[in-house]
């Protein structure tokens, strides 16, 4: 198969279902509003570590793990509550997991840094960049050993692509033919330090040619560009057709972690990708212009959300804190 | 008045002044220069804890922002100092050491022996560990004792101000591979620390405290938590010597030796995870010495176990000074050898 470097213009939204259309429309609000939440339940100190935000992002999570069945499997970022809000993780244990709760979906062990859920196929955050995509070289392993049609997708970001181990793993799946999607999620910055910093030629998707599996870049900002990319990536890794590289062009609204100040960026630069570029704007502008959905559905389900967002922190500030004998489970299964 | 500074403020004057000297140290890292030239309000970050702030706008040659590429650039590292730079690369977590540790282990540890003695490799790595801060699994380790298992590294694990910037210099200054283990929870602690430039030689022990009764050995931040325990035991009557040996290799282990040959009692504390570790090679330091103890040492580490990310849990796993407490009281426990 060619390289090719763009898709067509992206996903009619008359192919999708009003059902599809507005699930994908509430998993984008779910992860944003559970975002917006974070940062400024953050700032009042309760939230211990780390945490990363993916909000500006959501075309990307959910564009790609719409195509996903459910026992495929995604390998994160530092990055990944949106992820896994796209895959299907639960939003109060993962909100009670952000506060280190008994009830959070990893017991408090892990935090907003390596939410994970094998169950729904979230094969976990991350905290070493770099650390996925050799994990869903195994998941496409397994997949081809078992002839189960499983595939393994890989967020990682710009950042991200210039660790070896995403560059070992690229060429592995590409001779083992391994049923695997690398999705970059191009935000422009690792942590501070702006692409133009840290690689010569921007697209990583070029590099797919080099590994010799197809290579695509994508508007990460548009839900049906996304998802009709990833569909056919997907499609070939479930047929036998081996590894693609899907390169998403994206903003993040916040700092690289909360807390940091972001005075690397050019002033203006997050309010106008807020006017432009939200990927939830873009999405609705798209289904309520083409006459398929009006905006009061839209409206209904920010409700929704809203609700939902609001219970999960008011349990999860409520859950009880893990027992201190449970420091020493799970270290092993059995030791 | 003396001058004081926090932990982080004398790593970075350390790091100024050296520059300022010797025009082949350079640094780099992920986002040291972090940003800078991005747009007409420059700003380096210096780091994710902001390190390294302001070392850019002095230096701009020589701090340099590096790609997430460990590997390439821990082994550019060792390249450079082979071929006659002084490299400090930083780490960002001790963590990540997974990504590069060929090219530390392998390459930069081994030249000089490899090579029949003709090559140096006067690099530093810079990087940060412990627990404490809610980082979580992957970025709270305390993974100095595995560096100090492999022959031909040096290791530095800086307690406090003044001796983070006095070592970082005679690290800098060192011909040799040189690993130097920030603690991330000390970042903001404050002590005296004078202007001018200094060392503080590798392999030299500090006395934290002179006691009679019994030596605890610490390392970094467990230095402090030794200093509340030995306060406590103080009320009671009992006089802790407190050793803090500034580097795990080289050891000074004739200041260990000593102290335990005054006092008869040892403990130690050490943040690290307590199989293969650094307290365990400390206690058979002692265990294997002529030095007659008259109690069964004692050692205080965390569980086996990673590091969670519950605040509770947390902090049940670092040791605390309760925990050293307790554990004087079994090492001075007269006549259990008996
Ligand atoms: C091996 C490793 N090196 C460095 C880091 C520190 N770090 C965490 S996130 C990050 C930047 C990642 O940038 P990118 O891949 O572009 O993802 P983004 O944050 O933009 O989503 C860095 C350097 C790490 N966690 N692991």
């Amino acid at each position: 198969m060619t390289t090719a470097i763009r898709p067509p213009i992206g996903l009619d939204p008359g192919l999708l279902s009003r059902d599809d259309l507005l699930r994908a429309y509430r998993t984008m609000r779910v992860i944003r509003e559970f975002e917006e939440r974070v940062h400024k339940e953050f700032a009042t100190g309760e939230i211990p570590g780390f945490v990363h935000l993916y909000a500006g992002e959501e075309a990307v999570a959910t564009g790609v793990c719409d195509v996903l069945k459910p026992n495929d499997y995604i390998a994160s970022t530092h990055r990944g509550h949106g992820h896994a809000l796209a895959k299907g993780c639960d939003v109060k244990g993962m909100m009670a997991e952000i506060y280190g709760k008994a009830t959070g979906l990893c017991h408090g062990k892990g935090g907003s840094m390596h939410i994970a859920d094998i169950d729904t196929g979230m094969l976990g955050a991350n905290g070493i960049v770099g650390g996925g995509p050799p994990l869903v070289c195994g998941v496409g392993l397994t997949s081809k050993v078992l002839k189960t049609h499983q595939v393994g997708i890989s967020f990682t970001g710009d950042g991200g692509s210039n660790q070896g181990t995403f560059l070992e793993s690229l060429n592995l799946a590409s001779v083992w033919d391994l049923p695997v999607v690398f999705i970059i999620e191009n935000n422009g910055y690792a942590e501070s330090t702006s692409n133009q910093f840290h690689q010569k030629g921007i697209d990583v998707a070029r590099r797919a040619e080099a590994f010799g599996m197809p290579g695509m870049i994508v508007n990460g900002q548009d839900y049906f560009e996304v998802r009709e990319a990833a569909q056919v990536a997907i499609d070939r890794a479930r047929s036998g057709g081996g590894p693609s590289l899907l390169e998403c062009k994206t903003v993040r609204y916040y700092g690289h972690f909360e807390g940091d100040q972001q005075k690397y960026r050019e002033p203006g630069e997050v309010e106008r990708a807020r006017a432009e570029r939200d990927p939830l704007v873009i999405f609705e502008k798209r289904v309520t212009s083409a006459g398929i959905l009006p905006a009061d559905q839209f409206r209904m389900v920010d409700a929704e959300v809203l609700a939902l967002i609001e219970e999960s922190v008011i349990e999860a500030k409520a859950a009880p804190q893990p027992t201190l004998e449970s420091l020493l489970d799970d270290v092993y299964v059995s030791y | 008045m003396p001058r004081t500074l926090t932990y982080m403020k004398a790593i970075n004057e350390a790091l100024a002044q050296e520059m300022a000297r010797d025009e082949t140290v350079v640094l780099f890292g992920e986002d040291v220069a972090g940003g800078a030239g991005t747009h007409e309000e420059m700003d380096a970050w210096g780091g994710v804890f902001g390190v390294t702030k302001g070392l850019w706008e002095q230096f701009p040659d020589r701090v340099i922002d590096t790609p997430i590429s460990e590997s390439a650039y821990v082994g550019a590292a060792a390249g450079a100092a082979a071929s006659g730079l002084r490299p400090v690369a930083e780490l960002m977590f001790v963590d990540f050491i997974g990504v590069c540790l060929d090219q530390i282990m392998n390459q930069a540890a081994k030249f000089r022996y490899m090579f029949g003695g003709k090559a140096e490799t006067p690099m530093v790595i810079r990087t940060c560990f412990g627990a404490g801060v809610g980082a979580a699994a992957q970025h709270s380790q305390s993974l100095y004792p595995v560096l100090t298992h492999i022959p031909g590294l040096k290791v530095v694990v800086p307690s406090n101000p003044y001796d983070a910037k006095g070592l970082l210099v005679a690290a800098i200054r060192d011909q040799d591979p040189v690993i130097f283990c920030e603690h991330k929870a000390m970042y903001a602690m404050r002590g005296e620390v004078p202007e001018d430039l200094y060392e503080v030689p590798l392999g030299q022990a500090r006395i934290v405290r002179p006691g009679d009764d019994v030596t605890i050995v610490a390392l970094g931040r467990m230095v402090q938590i030794a200093e509340q325990a030995a306060k406590k035991l103080e009320a009671d009557g009992v006089s802790a010597e407190i050793i803090d040996p500034r580097t795990t290799s080289p050891l000074d282990s004739q200041a260990i030796l000593d102290s335990v040959r005054k006092t008869g009692h040892y403990v130690v504390v050490d943040e690290s995870s307590p199989r293969c570790g650094m307290g365990t090679d400390l206690i058979s330091l002692v265990a294997t010495s002529d030095v007659a103890l008259r109690g069964i040492p004692q050692l205080v580490t965390p569980p086996h176990t990673p590091v969670p990310f519950a605040k509770n849990l947390e902090q049940a796993y670092i040791p605390n000074p309760d925990k050293v407490v307790a554990a004087v009281r079994a090492a001075t426990r007269e006549g259990a050898f008996a």
